[in-house]
């Protein structure tokens, strides 16, 4: 309060002379940068400019056939498997394996996550484990998972799963870990129950580090749901893709590759779109 | 109901941080509790409501809590401790969920609270569009629907700027005129404690022990900014503590 002006203080004289004194210079600026913006526009430039480099240096010459297929001839390709309805035929049942695969390892690893950030013995118990099985190259235990679970659907759904489970789970309990305690303290003072405190406290503060868990859950389910078509698959993106490059097609091979790109760019948008409506309340 | 201290001692591992504590928060009244940093205010408070328990020495509360008390002991936090994923109402309406209180009954406890902290104009806000003082508002309303027996604020106005502690004290001082809660008050701010407090606790530095306990009769109300009386107290109560002050701000941490 010592900081308020006397009422009646003397008041000093202001500011009169407009220009500085001679030979003065401007204080040089050094702010600015480090905040780097959304330009929704810019990606897709991005895109068409590297497509049309491709597309003129395969016609040029610049780029070789045997290195690089022309992206007119690609398109071509994609037309094609449109026009014949092959695409869906590949597509339906990758989507599917993704969908169930992702589907299951995610809800698993989200619910073990929460397990280990809030019980000590499960804690305890469970991360030596999760960190075991986290390196470990999911596409080496696909033979072991066709043993295990046949060579149908589900030893993909099983590959998939397991290997969006375990990014899930670490994602999952850090999040939780990052809960303001201060709010837990808060929800115990007003005595809320404990399924109270886990259900509107703890899962709504973990929510923003769960979603960003998925993302990294969900683009390794695309790499994995390749990997899980290697093998006994007759139709999906991944067979298409492999046998493509058995041939050496390289038409196939960038048309399924960029099916892939598609999906991978759909899911982000759609999650930044579920991040925009469920995390609206951060600042 | 009133509560009550008594002996109270305790200790982080090899550091003693309290010893002997005891006094008692009359019902009605506002007891704050002064001290240097690093004396256990904010450990006494979360004994107080049960948030942790003390080494040796009880916390007693004597007498019932009225019937219609939904949570007895209810905090008001130097940080709010708002949800941020909910709205100003969706805030207050949290503690009476589990109450049972819905329906009507919640919005009618909802718009009184609002009414008497002067939210209403603010129910479906979310908390990062609010001031400082907003949120505090809104902490303060969420405490007063679940109709506390003792309100245990920690240091509620220390987030603030100078000016919104200003208008949120003569908040406080509004809606214990209207209607006499017991609190206890943990801060830092001398000028705070004379303002708000019925009687004034002073704690010495770790371990903290009661130095003095200073009673102010002049009722509430009639407190105003730059009160000679007040002031009187104030320089009374900044001689108690200024070497233990001064102390406390020499020593090595090490907790």
């Amino acid at each position: 309060m010592s900081d308020q002006a006397l009422p009646g203080a003397p008041v000093t004289e202001t500011a009169t002379a407009e220009e500085p004194a001679a030979g003065g210079r401007p204080v040089p600026f050094r702010g600015g940068g480090f905040v780097p913006k959304t330009k929704f526009w810019l990606g897709p430039i991005v895109f068409v400019v590297i497509i049309a480099l491709l597309e003129w240096g395969t016609r040029a010459g610049v780029i070789s056939a045997l290195t690089l297929p022309r992206p007119s001839d690609v398109l071509a390709t994609f037309v094609r498997l449109w026009e014949t309805g092959l695409l869906w035929d590949h597509l339906v049942p990758s989507l599917t394996r993704f969908a169930v695969g992702s589907a299951m390892g995610c809800t698993a690893g989200v619910m073990v996550g929460i397990a280990i950030g809030l019980f000590t013995y499960v804690r305890a118990g469970l991360v030596p484990v999760v960190a075991a099985i986290f390196p470990i190259p999911k596409i080496a235990l696909l033979p072991l998972f066709v043993i295990w679970f046949g060579i149908d659907e589900g030893s993909k759904y099983a590959l998939i799963a397991l290997g969006t489970f375990t990014p899930m789970v670490v994602a999952t309990y850090g999040a939780v870990d990052n809960v303001d305690r201060t709010l837990i303290r808060m929800g115990q003072s007003f005595n809320l129950t404990w399924a109270s405190i886990v259900r509107k406290i703890v899962l709504p503060g973990a929510m923003p580090g769960i979603l960003s868990g998925l993302r990294v859950s969900l683009a390794i389910g695309i790499i994995l749901l390749v990997a899980a078509e290697m093998l006994g698959a007759n139709y999906g993106v991944g067979a298409y893709i492999v046998e493509a490059g058995y041939l050496f097609d390289l038409e196939r091979l960038f048309a399924g590759v960029t099916i892939l790109s598609v999906l991978g760019v759909t899911v982000s948008f759609l999650l930044g779109q579920v991040e925009r409506r469920v995390l609206r309340w951060r600042v | 109901m009133d509560l009550a201290l008594d002996a109270v001692s305790h200790r982080y591992g090899a550091v003693e941080v309290m010893r002997d504590i005891t006094f008692d928060v009359p019902s009605g009244r506002i007891v704050c509790i002064i001290g240097p940093s690093g004396c256990g205010k904010s450990t006494l408070l979360r004994f107080l409501g049960g948030l942790e328990r003390p080494g040796a020495g009880r916390v007693l509360q004597l007498g019932t809590p009225p019937s219609d008390s939904l949570n007895p002991l209810t905090y008001i936090f130097q940080d709010f401790a708002l949800l941020p994923w909910r709205t100003v109402e969706g805030n207050i309406s949290l503690v009476l969920e589990d109450h049972g209180i819905g329906g009507d009954r919640a919005e009618a406890i909802v718009a009184d609270v609002l009414a008497r902290t002067k939210l209403a104009d603010f129910r479906t806000a979310l908390p990062k569009q609010l001031s400082g003082g907003m949120k505090q508002r809104v902490a303060i309303a969420r405490a007063l629907a679940v109709n506390p027996a003792v309100m245990l604020m920690d240091e509620p106005l220390s987030a603030l700027d100078s000016q919104t502690r200003e208008l949120l004290m003569d908040d406080l001082i509004g809606l214990w005129t209207r209607a006499p809660f017991t609190a206890v008050y943990v801060t830092h701010n001398l000028a705070e404690a004379v303002r708000l407090g019925h009687r004034i606790v002073v704690l010495s530095r770790r371990p903290g022990q009661v130095r003095e306990q200073v009673t102010i009769d002049k009722p509430l109300g009639e407190r105003g900014f730059a009160d000679p009386d007040l002031d009187a107290i104030q320089r009374h109560l900044w001689s108690l503590m200024r070497e233990e002050a001064m102390a406390a701000d020499q020593e090595l941490v090490d907790v």
